[in-house]
């Protein structure tokens, strides 16, 4: 199986988690979960953040008149408020039960895994955000393509942009399934449906406005009940880690090998490409992208990454805090907690419900509910901005400029992303149910991968390298994608777990592409762009210094509400 | 946007400086992020017993502080950048936009 991220230990040792291996490469999915019994106190507080974000997206269809105010919130969005969005996009429940339940099997190793997903904010922050909001208007392809020929560089970014979002998106849903099957003990069929119906809602008649809203409460509530958690669990031992770290050790069947680095990172070549992928492939994610076009300058846009990567380093500090209170609290009362009061047969409902039972441990039923309901909102919140960037891809990319040739009037392009939306939603929905027995674990990774390798290079280069062409970049983009699909096909996680191929016979011996994607990627646009004679060629070059101006200075930049 | 107006930014010593300072600042946060973080990593694949060697007579090793290091590190670093590129170079961008408007 996987070679970097394998708890295998942690299965042998305390059969704790009812995920494959593999799951945690793939930025720990959820995994297969059992049917529990029919959880009332959650359905009821689900059922009212449903209610109360539909409300909203009431209020915000009313301000949802143009394509602007659909794709961008208008970008009349403060940048505290995106940065809380934009935490709200990257929160998601399978970050906050996986790594929590990785802390929970394994200690330090969930530590290291979340240190991943935070790197790639600095390094938005430094090179990208505020160029981003200076060139851009709806779509990431407005700022790749802002010198180039727009019919190739649209399809680019739009199939880029639509490969991410539906890996990303199956992921999601089939998680939404498990979930809530886990959480609420419904079925499998109606967790679906009700995701696709409650999403398009949001999406369909609130937009950006009702998206960014549903973003920033799910971020408020799941920072405001995880915070609880963590703070229960550290008076527990009267606010001293070390009193904590002490009793963990005394508990857990790993005893001491808990507070070190154990079986999680194998061979460095998949280390740094894991790294690399969730690095550069967070600066290539189209949802999120898609949020600095939200805010009305680069001021705003500087500010929404300052606040998003503090609120997201918080979280995963206390979620390593709630990994530990799982283990100090749920190990020495097995009746309660696991399987037939047996700690060998894992925890009820898998591993990934260390979280969710500690909140029953730490604050009782009602608290539990809370914290389902917090969970279940989160997919929701995550699904519906997938579906805008997909739809905004589809419209704004492919419709508006390369079938209509930018010869298209606002009302006309808000009805396609409107159709859009619902296309995916239905596809959304199909995909999911399609896929509830089949083995998404690689997705979520396969999505950063191509992220990294298709989108940030090109990106990257058209914004930052004056000689890239569209050839070039063009070019480039697609060996990168190409790349990262074949060989992630090629790595155990999909070859030996999926398609069940003999163990060992993987041709691709490591976790993720991205190593070898992100530099062909880079490669080939500097070579072919270098090599690139055509008389377009000559205006994508001439085209760099005004494009620079207004990347550095924001001079002819979209202005707050106008676009 | 005109090729006049382009030309007369371009030739702005104060565009220049702009410039030549974001890219300084942006490059230099960059290495430092990915020195502390792919450091992390390698001594994690390297060195484990390093990282799992105890601070002082507790329980707490030093891979611990270093791992929450990181993330402390990469809120602080993010912010520094926000704080300077929202005055500083904000400051001079405004002053490169005044000049190009009159």
């Amino acid at each position: 199986m996987t070679k970097l991220f394998n708890p295998k230990g942690a299965l042998a040792l305390l059969s704790l988690l009812t995920l494959s291996a593999g799951a945690y490469a793939a930025g720990a999915d959820l995994g297969q979960a059992t049917k529990q019994p029919t959880n009332w106190t959650a359905i009821v507080m689900f059922g009212a953040f449903v209610l109360a974000t539909l409300w909203i997206t009431k209020w915000a269809a009313a301000k949802t008149k143009s394509a602007a105010d659909f794709y961008t919130a208008g970008g009349g969005i403060t940048g505290f408020q995106n940065g809380l969005a934009i935490a709200g996009d990257y929160m998601s429940a399978a970050s906050f039960l996986g790594i929590s339940g990785l802390v929970f099997a394994n200690g330090f190793d969930g530590l290291i895994f979340s240190i991943g997903w935070l790197v790639g904010w600095p390094i938005i922050t430094f090179l990208m955000a505020e160029r981003l909001r200076n060139l851009g208007k709806f779509t990431f392809a407005d700022v790749a393509g802002y010198r180039f020929a727009q019919t190739p560089i649209r399809v680019f970014a739009a199939s880029g942009s639509l490969v991410v979002v539906a890996f990303y998106m199956i992921a999601q849903m089939v998680g939404a399934g498990q979930l809530i099957k886990l959480l609420f003990g419904m079925e499998y069929l109606y967790a679906e449906i009700l995701v696709g119906t409650i999403m398009m809602m949001y999406v369909l008649f609130g937009g950006m406005t009702a998206t960014t809203w549903v973003q920033i409460i799910k971020a408020c509530m799941l920072l405001g009940g995880a915070t609880f958690m963590a703070g229960a669990v550290l008076m527990q031992f009267g606010f001293s880690p070390e009193a904590m770290f002490v009793k963990a050790i005394e508990v857990h069947s790993k005893k001491d090998a808990i507070m070190a680095p154990g079986a999680l990172i194998k061979d460095p070549i998949s280390a740094i490409s894991v790294g690399m992928a969730l690095m550069f492939g967070t600066a290539g994610l189209p949802h999120i992208l898609m949020r600095f076009f939200t805010v009305p300058s680069a001021k705003e846009a500087r500010k929404s990454v300052g606040w998003a990567t503090t609120w997201i380093g918080y979280f995963y500090i206390l979620t390593f805090i709630i990994g530990f209170g799982a283990i100090t609290n749920l190990i020495p009362n097995p009746t309660d907690y696991f399987v037939g009061g047996d700690i060998t047969k894992g925890l009820n409902g898998g591993g990934n419900m260390a979280a969710v039972h500690l909140s029953k441990a730490v604050g009782g039923n009602l608290f539990m509910g809370f914290i389902s309901a917090v969970a279940f909102a989160t997919i929701l919140a995550v699904v519906a901005g997938l579906t805008l960037s997909g739809a905004s891809a589809v419209s704004h990319d492919l419709y508006a400029s390369v079938w209509r040739k930018g010869r298209v009037d606002q009302a006309d392009e808000l009805r396609v992303s409107k159709i859009t939306t619902v296309a995916l939603g239905v596809i959304a929905v199909t995909l999911g149910i399609a896929f509830e027995k089949e083995n998404v674990a690689y997705m979520v990774m396969l999505a950063f991968v191509i992220a990294a390798s298709a989108n940030f290079p090109v990106l990257f280069m058209s914004v930052l390298w004056k000689d890239c062409t569209t050839k070039g970049a063009v070019t480039g983009g697609f060996v990168g994608l190409i790349m990262a699909v074949v060989l992630t096909i090629g790595s155990a996680s999909v070859w030996e777990a999926v398609m069940l191929y003999p163990k060992g016979s993987a041709w691709f011996p490591y976790n993720s592409a991205a190593i070898f994607s992100i530099p062909a990627a880079f490669i080939t646009i500097w070579l072919v762009s270098l090599m690139d004679r055509g008389e377009r060629a000559v205006i994508d070059r001439a085209g760099y210094p005004a494009q620079e101006v207004r990347s550095e200075t924001g001079i002819g930049s979209s202005s707050a509400s106008g676009h | 946007m005109q090729d006049d107006l382009v030309a007369r930014v371009t030739s702005n010593p104060k565009y220049q400086e702009l410039k030549s300072k974001r890219h300084t600042f942006g490059w230099t946060l960059t290495f430092l992020m990915m020195f502390a973080y792919y450091g992390f990593i390698l001594l994690v694949a390297f060195n484990k017993p390093l990282l799992a060697s105890k601070i002082g007579s507790g329980v707490i090793t030093l891979g611990m502080p270093l791992g929450i290091g990181v993330i402390l590190f990469t809120i602080i670093i993010t912010n520094i950048y926000v704080r300077r590129a929202n005055s500083e170079f904000d400051d001079l961008t405004s002053q490169v936009i005044k000049a190009a408007a009159k």
